[in-house]
C-alpha cells in the first residue's frame, strides 16, 4: 500500500474511535459498580444493572418517561395533521393569497424559534397556566409547521396532477380526492415527518425547562439535565443509565431516517 | 356597492338578495356592537397600558388593598382586540366586494349568487381556505401573536422591578434599544456576547463544514475500502440526540473526568481546565460542536462527491496533475458551488445554536464585567437567562429582534444568491 492510504486509514481509525468513544463510556458507566464518574478503565470489573433498577425504583423516571411519551406522541399527531393540512394547501392549490401565505411561512421561519416560546411563557406565567403538559403539547405542533412544511410541500409537488384531475373528472369531491388518494400516496413522508416531531419533542429541553415547574410534571430531557447540573457528583452512573435509555432508541430511528434528513436538510436550503 | 361602504348588507338588500343582506346586517351590527364595547376599550389598554396601579386606597376610615390594572392583561386584551378589528376589516371588504360583482352580474341580467350559491363554490374555490384555517389559527395564536407581544414588551419598560400586578408598564419607545448600546453595564455584555456569538459562528460554521469535507474526501478515495463502514460509524454522533451526547460530554470533560484523566496517566501532561477556564471553555464548545456537526457535512459531502464527473479527474490526471491539484482545483469549487446556500444557513442556524452552549457550558465560566452573562454565553442563551432567572423581559426582546435582522438578512440575501445562480445554470 502506498503511504498516502496508511496515512488515510489510521486518520479514519482515529476518527471512529473519537466517534465511538463517548457513547462506549456511557454505556460502560451505565453497568459500573458505584456511582462515581471515575474509572481506571473503560471497560469496568464488575458488570451491574444495579442503576438500571434503580432508576425505575428509585427515581421519577417512570414518570417522566411516561409524561414525555404522552406529550411526544400527542404533539406527533396534531403536527403532523397541521403540517399534512398546510402542506397539501400550499403545495396543490392555487389560491388567493397563496404568495402571502408561503412568505408568511419563511418570514416566521427566521424568528428565533423561542422568541415565540418565550412570550407564551410569559403569557403563562402571567396566567398562571405553567407547568401543564397541554401547552407544550399545543406549541410542539404548531412549530412544527414552520419547521417541516418545506419539506412536506416539496414532497406533494412531485405528486403528478393527473391523478386527482381524472378523480375530480369521475366526480369525486375535493375532500376525498384529499382523504382517498393524497394522503394514501403521501404515506411515507408524513412517516418522516411525524417522526421527527416525535423525537424532537422528545428530546426538546428549552421549552420543557420554562414551562413544567414540579417534579412529577417533568419531561426525561429536563430531568436529565437536572440530574447533571445538580448531582453530577454522587450519581453520575445513575445519569448514564438513564442517558443511554433514552439515547438508544432515538440513535437506532435516526440510523434508519439517516436517508431522508439529508435529502430534507437539502430541500429545505434550496428553499431558502 | 356605495350603499354597502356605508353599512354592510345595504348593497345586497338594494340587489334584492334578501337572505344574504340580512345576514350581513347582523353580522355588520354584532360587530359594530363588538368594536363598541370591546374593541375600543382593548386598544385603549393597548395604548394607555393601564391607568389605576394597584396600591392602598383610603376607604372611609380604613385603607383597603384596590386591584388596579394589570398592564399585561390590558396588552393582550388589546391584541386580540386588533385582530378582531383585523378580522372586521377582511369582513367589510368581502362585503364590499361580493355587493360589487353581484351589482354587476344584476346590471348584465346574470342570475345573482346567493348564499347557499356560495357556499357551494366553498367546495370549489374556498377548498384550500378551509384546508388552512385549522393551521392558520394554530400559527396565528401560537406564532404570530406571542412574536408581535414580544416585539411590543420590547418598546416597553416591563422587567424587574417594574412587574405587574404590583406597577404598571409604560411605553418606553425606543429607549431600550438606545440603553442597550449606550449604558455601559448593559452595552458591555451586549458587544461583548454579539462578538463571541459572531466568533463562534463563524469557527463552528467553518470547523464543521471542512472537516466535513475532509472526511468525506478521505473515504471517497478510491484505495480506501469498506466505505459503507466507516460512513456507518462517522455518522454515529449525528444519530445520537443533541441532548444526551451533550450532557455526557459535560461529564467527559469535566475536571476529573476521562480525558483529564487520559492526559494525566497516559500522557504524563497536566490536566486541562476544559469547561471552567474561558479560553478553554471556549475551545472545547468549538471542539464538541465539531464531533456533533462534522457528520451532517460529511454526509452532505459525500453525496455531491459521488456527482462530480470522473471525466473531470482522469483529464486532470492526463495532465499531470497531484492529488493536491485535483482537491485544490476541482473538488474544492464544485462542492463550495453546490453547498454555498447550505453553508450561510448553517452559519444562521449557528447564531442560534442554543444547545450546544447551553447544555455544555450552560454559559459559563461566568464573567464578573457582563450582566447576568458568562464567557461562553450565546446572544440566545443570554436572552433565555434574561428570561428565565433575571425577568429583564424588555431587553430579551430587543435582543430577540436583534437576532431576527441578522437571521433575516443572511436569508433574504440568500434566498436572492440562490435564485440568481439557478438562473444563471452554472451546474454543468
Amino acid at each position: 500500500m502506498k503511504p498516502r492510504v496508511v496515512i488515510s486509514y489510521l486518520i479514519l481509525i482515529i476518527l471512529a474511535a473519537v466517534s465511538i468513544y463517548p457513547a462506549l463510556w456511557i454505556v460502560m458507566s451505565s453497568f459500573k459498580v458505584g456511582n462515581s464518574l471515575y474509572s481506571e478503565s473503560l471497560i469496568p470489573n464488575e458488570v451491574t444493572l444495579e442503576h438500571y433498577r434503580d432508576l425505575f425504583l428509585k427515581t421519577d423516571y417512570p414518570l417522566w418517561f411516561m409524561n414525555t411519551l404522552k406529550i411526544a406522541i400527542l404533539s406527533s399527531l396534531f403536527g403532523t395533521i397541521l403540517v399534512l393540512l398546510t402542506s397539501y394547501a400550499i403545495s396543490r392549490f392555487r389560491f388567493t393569497g397563496r404568495k402571502v401565505a408561503l412568505s408568511t411561512l419563511l418570514v416566521l421561519q427566521m424568528f428565533p424559534g423561542f422568541m415565540a416560546m418565550i412570550a407564551i411563557y410569559i403569557l403563562l406565567l402571567q396566567f398562571n397556566l405553567l407547568n401543564n403538559h397541554w401547552a407544550l403539547i399545543l406549541v410542539y405542533s404548531s412549530g412544527a409547521i414552520l419547521g417541516n412544511v418545506f419539506i412536506a410541500k416539496g414532497y406533494f409537488d412531485t405528486i403528478p396532477r393527473s391523478l386527482e384531475e381524472a378523480a375530480r373528472i369521475d366526480g369525486a369531491s375535493h375532500w376525498m380526492v384529499f382523504t382517498r388518494i393524497m394522503v394514501p400516496l403521501a404515506r411515507p413522508m408524513l412517516t418522516y415527518v411525524s417522526l421527527m416531531i416525535f423525537t424532537g419533542a422528545f428530546v426538546d429541553f428549552i421549552f420543557a425547562e420554562l414551562i413544567l415547574r414540579t417534579e412529577e410534571q417533568r419531561t426525561l430531557a429536563v430531568g436529565l439535565w437536572r440530574m447533571v447540573s445538580q448531582r453530577q457528583s454522587t450519581e453520575f452512573t445513575l445519569f448514564a443509565a438513564g442517558a443511554v435509555l433514552i439515547a438508544v432508541p432515538i440513535t437506532i430511528l435516526f440510523m434508519f431516517l439517516q436517508r431522508y434528513l439529508v435529502q430534507g436538510l437539502t430541500a429545505g436550503a434550496s428553499k431558502g | 356597492m356605495t350603499l354597502s361602504i356605508l353599512c354592510m348588507g345595504l348593497g345586497q338588500l338594494y340587489n334584492r338578495q334578501k337572505a344574504k343582506g340580512i345576514l350581513y346586517l347582523a353580522i355588520w351590527a354584532g360587530l359594530i356592537y363588538l368594536t363598541a364595547t370591546y374593541v375600543v376599550k382593548s386598544l385603549r389598554g393597548l395604548i394607555t397600558l393601564g391607568e389605576t396601579p394597584t396600591g392602598m386606597v383610603k376607604v372611609g376610615r380604613l385603607y383597603q388593598m384596590v386591584e388596579g390594572d394589570h398592564s399585561i392583561y390590558l396588552m393582550i386584551e388589546g391584541l386580540i382586540g386588533l385582530f378582531v378589528l383585523l378580522l372586521f376589516i377582511g369582513i367589510y371588504i368581502m362585503n364590499v366586494r361580493d355587493a360589487y360583482t353581484n351589482g354587476l352580474r344584476m346590471e348584465r341580467g346574470e342570475p345573482t349568487v346567493g348564499i347557499i350559491g356560495g357556499l357551494k363554490s366553498v367546495e370549489n374555490q374556498s377548498f384550500p381556505y378551509f384546508v388552512l384555517l385549522l393551521p392558520a389559527i394554530s400559527i396565528s395564536f401560537l406564532t404570530v401573536m406571542p412574536i408581535v407581544f414580544n416585539i411590543l414588551l420590547a418598546f416597553t419598560n416591563y422587567a424587574e422591578p417594574v412587574l405587574p400586578p404590583a406597577n404598571l408598564v409604560d411605553w418606553v419607545g425606543f429607549r431600550n434599544f438606545s440603553n442597550l448600546v449606550t449604558l455601559s453595564s448593559w452595552s458591555k455584555t451586549f458587544f461583548g456576547v454579539l462578538g463571541w456569538t459572531v466568533i463562534w459562528a463563524i469557527l463552528a460554521t467553518i470547523t464543521t463544514y471542512f472537516g466535513g469535507m475532509l472526511v468525506a474526501v478521505l473515504i471517497e478515495q478510491p484505495a480506501i475500502r469498506f466505505k459503507k463502514f466507516w460512513r456507518t460509524v462517522l455518522i454515529i454522533p449525528f444519530a445520537i440526540p443533541n441532548l444526551v451526547s451533550l450532557l455526557v460530554m459535560r461529564n467527559l470533560f469535566n475536571g476529573l473526568g476521562p480525558v483529564n484523566l487520559f492526559l494525566r496517566n497516559s500522557l504524563g501532561l497536566e490536566g486541562v481546565p476544559w469547561l471552567t477556564d474561558p479560553a478553554w471553555a471556549k475551545i472545547t464548545v468549538i471542539l464538541v460542536n465539531m464531533w456533533i456537526g462534522i457528520p451532517v457535512s460529511m454526509i452532505l459531502i459525500s453525496g455531491i462527491l459521488t456527482t462530480i464527473p470522473r471525466d473531470l479527474y482522469e483529464a486532470a490526471e492526463v495532465d499531470g496533475a497531484s492529488p493536491a491539484q485535483k482537491f485544490r482545483h476541482i473538488t474544492l469549487p464544485m462542492v463550495l458551488f453546490s453547498t454555498a446556500p447550505i453553508l450561510i444557513m448553517q452559519f444562521a442556524g449557528n447564531i442560534n445554536n442554543f444547545n450546544v452552549i447551553y447544555l455544555l457550558t450552560n454559559g459559563d465560566p461566568v464573567n464578573p464585567q457582563y450582566q447576568y452573562a458568562g464567557h461562553t454565553d450565546l446572544l440566545v442563551t443570554w436572552l433565555y437567562k434574561l428570561t428565565l432567572n433575571h425577568q429583564q423581559y424588555n431587553l430579551s426582546a430587543v435582543i430577540g429582534i436583534i437576532i431576527f435582522v441578522i437571521i433575516a438578512s443572511l436569508s433574504i440575501y440568500n434566498f436572492r444568491r440562490t435564485r440568481s445562480f439557478k438562473e444563471e445554470d452554472m451546474i454543468i
